[in-house]
């Protein structure tokens, strides 16, 4: 462009304003296209809420929200269904709390290690080890839970198990949530101070001392945050209990027998022909909705506490 | 020096007797920490252990079933004979037309985010939407993609097709990828978009020039692990529709498809012991695929950090 004014003048300076012009047409249509992609982000939630809102809706005008929310039977796929979210809810809440009761200790625990014990040298590579357990896929895991993990404690502990249960599946899901949970532990107990580790030692308490009565305390919230960011992933874990756990949709008491998780109950609807737009197809909706409601809540009040430990400090 | 401190203490109130009760308790606290440390080392490595185990497993009932034969038949009725042939060219359709739609759109999301938006509520609130996104369960984008894609769309997609898959996956995927990219265009000192726009530059030729080839190796790895991901997502792909038993390998984005999580899936289900051998053989294809795109990720992210 400094080309062009200085060898021909006035056509130049033409040619120069048009380029201008060009120029900052096409940054114009850049920044919006580059903005349509962002709003791609807005737009899939719209859809989720959408489609989620506007075939439960449907589902409603067949069947009662209170049946919905108190019947204590679920029986979709009978000539008179019955719909009792409870049902399925107890089996979720049944593999969630067996998986979180594996998993949080234990990813506490390698958090604790990785952070406080563990040499510079291995926490770089144990870190990075210990996120392969999230990058397995969930099929692979409940492979494993049916044919290794069931049989295994059958033939030791259990021998009444039945072959699909919840047991297993938890704690499976458990392994698969440990670094979830370890990570963002460790993330929280690694950004409390030094200094307040260097007071415990002045005061004379130990390395478990600290680690046990100063650190996590400090860290709390963000533990609390990695928690229950934790139970959000085994609320919607799909694959792990759709192998491993079964299709027995009964209220869930005894981890030693078949359940049906919400997301086990869509993956079974889905696996065969339903027509769209029939009761069934509508179901699947109605309980996707309330899995979605769930993990959201899980979600924000996760988000609120790391909010919190990170105002902190 | 805890020792040294407590001993004072101890000492001022109770002598001789105090010192004593002092020291089995100091004892005691200090067995109690190697206690401890064994505790915290065993947790660290009970993860690894199970995933060795699993490994193990699977190369045991899988490793023997696989031959050519598998890789290149179709699915039969008899566990034998079946293969895998159009669920390994299905999830590689899968795994190409997501990386198309998924790429552009979180890298051009990223930018815009990084450099172009301004500060305020909309930002945020775009920001507060993809976190939460990434926090979806999967079957959820399943249920998103049967209502929009597969029945919405459908004159378009072709239903239960390709498209529809890819497009539910690149949903999916879409929040890892822009907070990849978002997190290596951040790593970019200011001091170069300034010396861009010193020069005459706009803000778009600094980003094509400078600062997307500068956040590439960080944007690209993560995008890798997204799109791995994508291949081994089994829940959302039964929602959307495809098919566990397909006679026919697929041939355009149009066409009906099945998958290797969605083959493994179907072969875990049936009460066979054979079909159940195919399953970990499925497996340990997958796993191969998804250790060789990882190498990939992995690869290039040296490749291109020793050249920065």
């Amino acid at each position: 462009m400094a080309v062009n004014t200085e060898q021909s003048g006035s056509s130049g300076e033409g040619m120069w304003q048009r380029e201008r012009r060009a120029r900052h047409f096409r940054e114009r249509a850049i920044k919006l296209v580059l903005a349509a992609c962002a709003y791609v982000s807005v737009l899939t939630t719209f859809g989720i809420v959408f489609v989620l809102l506007f075939e439960t809706i449907n589902f409603f005008r067949e069947v009662s929200i209170v049946e919905f929310f108190t019947s204590t039977t679920w029986s979709a796929a009978f000539a008179n269904p019955q719909f009792g979210i409870l049902v399925l809810a107890s089996g979720t809440l049944l593999t969630t709390l067996i998986a979180i009761a594996v998993a949080l200790p234990v990813g506490l625990l390698a958090a604790i290690f990785l952070s406080e014990y563990a040499s510079p040298g291995l926490r770089r590579w144990l870190k990075p080890a210990l996120e392969i357990l999230a990058g397995v896929p969930t099929i692979v895991y409940g492979y494993f839970a049916l044919t290794f993990v069931t049989p295994l404690l059958r033939e030791t502990i259990f021998p009444n198990m039945t072959i699909f249960n919840a047991l297993s599946a938890g704690l499976v899901m458990g392994v698969m949530i440990i670094p979830t949970i370890a990570s963002m532990s460790e993330d929280a107990i690694h950004a409390v101070p030094r200094s307040l580790r260097e007071g415990a030692y002045a005061l004379g308490a130990t390395q478990r001392e600290t680690a046990t009565r100063i650190v996590l305390p400090a860290a709390l919230s963000g533990i609390v945050a990695a928690t229950i960011l934790g139970i959000s992933r085994a609320v919607g874990e799909t694959m792990i209990v759709a192998v491993a756990a079964g299709n027995l949709a009964q209220l869930a008491t005894n981890p030693l027998e078949s359940v049906q998780t919400m997301t086990a109950f869509i993956v079974q609807v889905a696996s065969g022909d339903t027509p769209t737009g029939s009761l069934t197809y509508n179901t699947i909706f109605a309980v996707g909705s309330t899995l979605f409601v769930m993990t959201l809540i899980l979600n924000i009040v996760s988000y609120v506490f790391v909010r919190r430990f990170r105002e902190a400090y | 020096m805890a020792t040294k401190s407590g001993t004072q203490k101890n000492t001022r109130n109770g002598g001789s007797e105090g010192e004593a009760v002092f020291k089995s308790s100091v004892s005691a606290r200090h067995a109690l920490d190697r206690v401890f440390a064994v505790l915290v080392f065993v947790a660290a490595m009970i993860g690894l252990v199970v995933l060795a185990v699993l490994l193990v497993d699977i190369g045991r009932d899988g490793l023997p079933r696989l031959s050519w034969d598998f890789l290149a038949s179709f699915p039969s009725v008899s566990p034998q004979n079946s293969g895998i042939y159009p669920a390994l060219l299905g999830s590689l359709w899968l795994l190409g037309l997501t990386a198309l739609l998924s790429v552009p759109l979180g890298v051009g999301a990223a930018t815009y985010l990084e450099e172009y938006a301004p500060d305020n509520w909309l930002t945020r609130l775009i920001e507060v939407n993809i976190s939460n996104l990434a926090g979806v369960p999967s079957i959820i984008y399943g249920l998103l993609g049967l209502g929009i894609f597969v029945n919405l769309l459908g004159a378009i997609t072709g239903g239960q097709s390709i498209v529809s898959g890819a497009l539910t996956l690149s949903l999916l995927i879409l929040p890892v990828i822009i907070i990849a990219t978002r997190e290596a265009l951040r790593t970019i000192p200011g001091a170069v978009r300034e010396g861009g726009y010193a020069l005459g530059a706009t803000r778009w030729e600094v980003i094509r020039s400078h600062l997307l080839p500068m956040a590439l190796p960080g944007a690209l790895t993560g995008t890798i692990l997204a799109l791995s991901r994508a291949i081994g997502e089994t829940a959302p792909l039964i929602v959307v529709g495809a098919a566990t038993y397909i006679t026919f390998a697929p041939d355009s984005p149009l066409s009906a498809y099945s998958a290797l999580p969605i083959q493994i899936y179907s072969w875990v289900s049936q009460p066979q012991p054979a079909f159940q051998v195919a399953a970990a053989a499925g497996i340990v294809v997958l796993m191969v695929v998804l250790l060789l795109t990882n190498s990939v990720a992995i690869w290039l992210r040296n490749k291109y950090q020793r050249r920065g």
